[in-house]
């Protein structure tokens, strides 16, 4: 079932962006891509940069292709905000 | 220390604002107001002789060892009943009391075996303390009339023996199984003379009885009724040394009892916060898997997993990994490689391996089991609360007046919490459990659910927003709460979605299969009674909306103001035993230790002048994504700590085409654990009790682990990683982890006043522990939250991928059991597969007789990744439509059935939900053949090679 690693990709993708829908099409976009920014390794984000936006929902290929043009996105929750260097209030235990 | 047994007080702590101060045997005392005359005596070192009362059982009464004299007062009181007065003045040694209590401590010797020489509890024997106290030097009674001296013993649990003979009947066992267990397996039959201790019905055995093995019966038994065979094996302990439990995230805190070298006991330590001297089967019975067969103590290495091993010496097995691990860097950069910590090592441990990882390989490729449990935790809690810590401490359930229980088994995941909850259950706190499967809280000796929502696995989201609609639109918002420490319009927002018709629970009723009638009760009756608590655990994580549940339940708890002080918050239900420290000590591939991002520059200066090192400034890759790059060639080396991925991890074959592909898999570890079948070098491990180190529990608490043993393989877990990092040329120094836990705290706000020191003074420090919270943080949010205000997160349900249809009708979810542990590497090494010797599918009666399937009979389970075989269990516990299973035996590999779909947010695996087909069968799948093959193969040892030392 697990297809080739850029079908993870969007689906991964798909997924984050579909679960955002709520939020609004352009705030739903900004969340994606800030989320994608934060948490995905640069070659993941390259591989998808260069998959010409495939199958991919239209807030999720939106924010692909605001990443790719270079654009670095605002936090948009607080998931993807971390402590400052010596602070203390945020964590993310698992 | 040397041995000494713990200190016993009698009767229970009371907590009282009040005080009273009396005289006993001419001293004054203090205590607070409702404490007995037993405890008072005992707090100034005046022990009155005792055989039915102990501290951590209710008083009780029976044995009368315990007479007092009180001025003022007729006859001689029991002292562990009589409560303390102002003024009173009390005598414990008088020549009349002396003369009672030989007088009973003689009946009770009377019926008794007088053969303490050559009994195993000699000299460790309250009995025998009590006589030798009491002064009795002979009994006038003789034993020619009727007693219970040729009562044969029961053997049948693998850990204790029950031998009649030996008992006083002072029920202290039978109160144990009640009042601190929960479990109510022992009674006691017949009255006077005749009466007798019995597990369960007259023909039962431990063994067939309801007995969970908790243990605690054998730890209050004042005689040798009850006792650990391994005490009769070994010995009596002569030394104890405190340390935690490494099995869950409970955090338990044991004496190891020792004799010489050899572990004799585990006994839960009445001073663990954590636990207050309970435990369950885990911890205190199941450590033999130390000494078993199966451990490999010597490193091992093979060019190709074709090939049998080869046992070498520790300085080959660590220059082939180095070289290794060189050339693949030279030819695909350092991105090719990366690790997994352990969250069953110490935070030392773990520390030192993602510092290996990022500072060492040169990558930020370096994950954590974590990823495949609480990761959604993380990012839920993160984004309402502003942290992502449990909220309360375990203490604070004393205060719940309604607990909601979703998707957790707190009585066979965290047993010791589970007691603790139940405690307060039988008290009259009200209970909601939402759950596919009827947990066994639901119905349990005097305790009921007032709400059992048996919900379709999948369907969380629905079914929160549901009961938030109930909440909203029948205005039993907490508004003032929301006010002071939410953000108002988010709310408002938040409002407006789930007041919506399509998310009433009569809508929603369509999705979850739960009746809206329930919902609409259960969501009322957690808004208005009182203290609300909500319990979850791996069944809220483990889904595609994983995320989005835990901010569901956050929602929830804003909405009724159930956040920041005793009784109430969200509390996740950790799985590993170091799964919190794993995460502070940087285990996630995006973040340095201290959850401080891996771009932001400072902190990587902060490491990279500290390390010597320079770091890359992006995020490496998820475990998932390190196995999809691996087998597209950009992902080559891996060294594994303490984590058997191929058997824990979705989507088993996925998981083997990864591992296969690499060219270096360094598994670490106590066994040939299953992801050792594709790996290359083996370093063997330690285990918990032959290291130092510390773990952090569910509460944020850090507790020491000490070393009781030397390690059979030579070297503890910190030591191996460190000669790793040595032959990298990385010239480590640490000598103690007291200095790994220095430069943890020096590198870690969080951790800034935490050292070893400390530790061994304190016992237990739950963090922040730095200039603000000098001495840590036990409840969070208590004056606002960590973060600014709270945040309501509109969470819209979104159905998961994974659908059942003509060929795959069945949902499976996955759990786990009270005796093993996980994927069962300690606990299947360990007399606890008596209670567990194979996984099992349950099955609804009605789907089975649809199938043509009986209880016991053989099935194929199969799911659109794979199929594998395993036996059902015909039961009414999982509704019709749902099959339920455990994943604890790699002959079963549940995971080969589960997909690699997941959280949203986390990448988190759903493991809770897989469609499923499940038809009769004769025998195991293609798949368990050819792996069982493989895996004897890849175990191969050449036996003509010598060790190399
Ligand atoms: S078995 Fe032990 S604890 Fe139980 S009644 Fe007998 S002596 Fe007391
Ligand atoms: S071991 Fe635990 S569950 Fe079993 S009888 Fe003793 S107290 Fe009860
Ligand atoms: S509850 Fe958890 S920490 Fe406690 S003894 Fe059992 S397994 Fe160990
Ligand atoms: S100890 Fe008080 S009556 Fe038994």
């Amino acid at each position: 079932m697990s297809g080739s690693t850029i079908e993870t990709l969007r689906r991964m993708a798909n997924q984050i962006a579909r679960n955002f829908e709520i939020m609004g099409h352009v705030d739903a976009v900004e969340a994606t891509a800030d989320h994608i920014n934060m948490f995905w390794d640069p070659r993941m984000k390259k591989q998808i940069f260069g998959d010409g936006g495939q199958d991919l929902s239209p807030i999720a290929k939106a924010a692909i292709e605001e990443l790719a043009q270079g654009e670095i996105p605002a936090h948009q929750t607080r998931a993807t905000e971390f402590n400052a260097v010596d602070d203390i209030g945020q964590s993310d235990a698992g | 220390m040397g041995y000494e047994r713990q200190k016993d007080f009698g009767t229970p702590r009371v907590k009282s604002e009040k005080h009273v101060t009396l005289t006993i045997d001419g001293r004054a005392v203090t205590v607070p107001e409702g404490t007995t005359v037993m405890r008072a005596a005992s707090e100034i070192g005046s022990s009155i002789p005792k055989l039915c009362a102990t501290d951590n059982l209710k008083q009780f009464g029976s044995c009368r060892l315990c007479l007092v004299e009180i001025e003022g007062a007729r006859g001689t009181p029991a002292s562990c009943t009589t409560p303390a007065a102002e003024g009173m003045v009390v005598k414990t040694q008088t020549p009349r009391l002396d003369k009672l209590r030989k007088g009973v401590m003689e009946l009770y010797i009377s019926d008794h075996p007088l053969d303490c020489l050559t009994c195993s509890a000699n000299n460790d024997c309250e009995l025998q303390d009590q006589a030798a106290a009491v002064g009795l030097r002979d009994v006038r009674y003789g034993y020619e009339g009727a007693n219970h001296l040729a009562e044969p013993t029961d053997h049948s649990n693998p850990y204790f023996d029950f031998d009649p003979s030996k008992c006083i009947v002072c029920s202290r066992c039978v109160r144990a199984c009640d009042e601190v267990q929960g479990t109510f397996a022992l009674t006691i039959d017949g009255r006077g003379f005749g009466s007798e201790v019995s597990a369960g019905q007259t023909l039962d055995n431990f063994m067939s009885s309801e007995c969970v093995s908790c243990g605690a019966c054998v730890q209050a038994c004042p005689t040798a009724t009850l006792q650990e065979k391994s005490v009769k094996k070994i010995g009596k302990p002569e030394r104890a040394v405190v340390t935690t439990c490494a099995y869950c995230g409970v955090g338990c805190t044991f004496r190891a009892e020792m004799r010489g070298e050899q572990l004799v006991r585990m006994v839960p330590y009445k001073d663990g916060k954590a636990n207050r001297g309970h435990s369950c089967v885990k911890g205190r019975f199941a450590w033999g898997y130390a000494n078993h067969q199966d451990r490999i103590t010597r490193p091992m290495v093979r060019d190709n997993i074709d090939q049998p091993w080869r046992e070498v010496s520790w300085e080959e097995a660590l220059s082939f990994s180095a070289n290794k691990l060189n050339q693949i860097k030279r030819d695909h950069g350092a991105r090719a490689l990366g690790g997994i910590t352990s969250s069953r090592c110490t935070n030392e441990e773990t520390f030192l391996v993602q510092k290996l990882i990022r500072g060492g390989f040169g990558s930020n490729n370096v994950d954590t089991c974590a990823r495949v449990c609480h990761s959604p935790t993380g990012y839920g809690l993160k984004t309402t609360f502003g942290t992502s810590a449990g909220t309360q401490d375990f203490d604070s359930v004393e205060d719940s007046d309604v607990i909601l229980v979703i998707g957790a088994n707190p009585t066979d995941g965290h047993p010791v919490f589970g007691s603790r909850m139940k405690q307060r259950l039988r008290q009259g706190a009200k209970l909601i459990v939402i759950d596919p499967r009827r947990i066994d809280l639901v119905k349990s000796p005097h305790i009921k659910a007032a709400h059992h929502l048996p919900l379709q696995p999948g369907t969380n989201v629905a079914l929160l927003t549901a009961m938030a609609h109930v909440i909203v639109s029948e205005g039993l918002a907490d508004e003032e709460f929301i006010r002071t420490r939410c953000d108002w319009d988010e709310y408002q927002d938040w409002a407006r979605f789930v007041s919506q018709d399509k998310n009433s629970p009569e809508v929603l009723e369509g999705v979850t299969r739960v009746p809206a009638q329930s919902v609409r009760e259960a969501a009322r009756l957690y808004a208005t009674g009182g203290n609300g608590a909500i319990y979850y655990g791996l069944g809220v994580t483990e889904h595609s909306q994983g995320s989005s549940t835990v901010m569901a339940i956050a929602n929830l708890a804003m909405v009724t103001g159930n956040i920041g002080r005793k009784g109430v918050g969200v509390n996740p239900l950790r799985g590993q035993n170091n799964v919190q420290g794993a995460c502070d000590m940087g285990s996630f591939p995006h973040e340095l230790p201290g959850y401080r991002h891996i771009s932001d520059a400072d902190t990587r200066a902060l490491f990279e002048k500290d390390w010597g090192v320079t770091l890359d400034p992006d995020p490496g890759f998820r475990i998932n994504n390190m196995l999809d790059a691996a087998v597209d060639g950009e992902f080559r080396a891996i060294y594994i700590q303490g984590e058997d991925i191929l058997q824990s991890d979705p989507n088993t074959q996925h998981v083997a085409a990864g591992l296969e592909a690499m060219e270096l898999v360094i598994v670490h570890d106590l066994f040939l654990n299953e992801t050792a079948n594709y790996a290359h070098v083996f370093l063997p491990g330690s285990t918990f009790l032959e290291k130092n180190g510390t773990f952090t529990n569910a509460e944020r608490r850090i507790q020491p682990v000490r070393k009781v043993m030397e390690p059979a393989n030579g070297m503890e877990d910190w030591e191996v990683t460190q000669a790793l990092a040595n032959a990298l040329g990385l010239g480590w120094s640490y000598t103690h982890p007291s200095e790994i836990l220095d430069e943890i705290a020096r590198l870690t706000p969080s951790f800034a006043g935490v050292s070893w020191d400390r530790l061994e003074r304190e016992d237990s420090l739950q963090w922040p522990v730095n200039e603000e919270f000098p001495d840590g943080a036990p409840v969070m949010h208590v004056d606002g939250f960590v973060r600014g205000k709270g945040k309501f997160v509109v969470t819209d349900y979104v159905p998961t991928d994974e659908k059942t249809g003509p060929r795959f009708p069945l949902l499976l979810t996955t759990g786990r059991i009270l005796s093993q542990y996980n994927v069962g590497a300690q606990t299947r090494r360990t007399a606890n597969v008596e209670w567990h010797p194979e996984d099992l599918l349950e099955m609804h009666p009605s789907d089975a007789e649809n199938r043509g399937l009986n209880d016991g009979d053989w099935t194929t389970l199969k799911s659109r990744t794979g199929e594998t075989t395993l036996r059902v269990k015909v039961t009414d516990r999982v509704a019709p439509g749902v099959v339920y299973t455990t994943f604890h035996h790699p002959a079963t590999q549940a995971n080969v059935v589960t997909t690699d779909f997941s959280d949203w947010a986390t990448n988190c695996p759903e493991y809770k939900v897989t469609a499923v087909q499940v038809m009769p069968s004769n025998g195991p799948s293609d798949w368990q053949e050819e792996y069982t093959d493989l895996s004897q193969k890849s175990r191969r040892i050449a036996g003509e090679m010598e060790p190399a030392e």
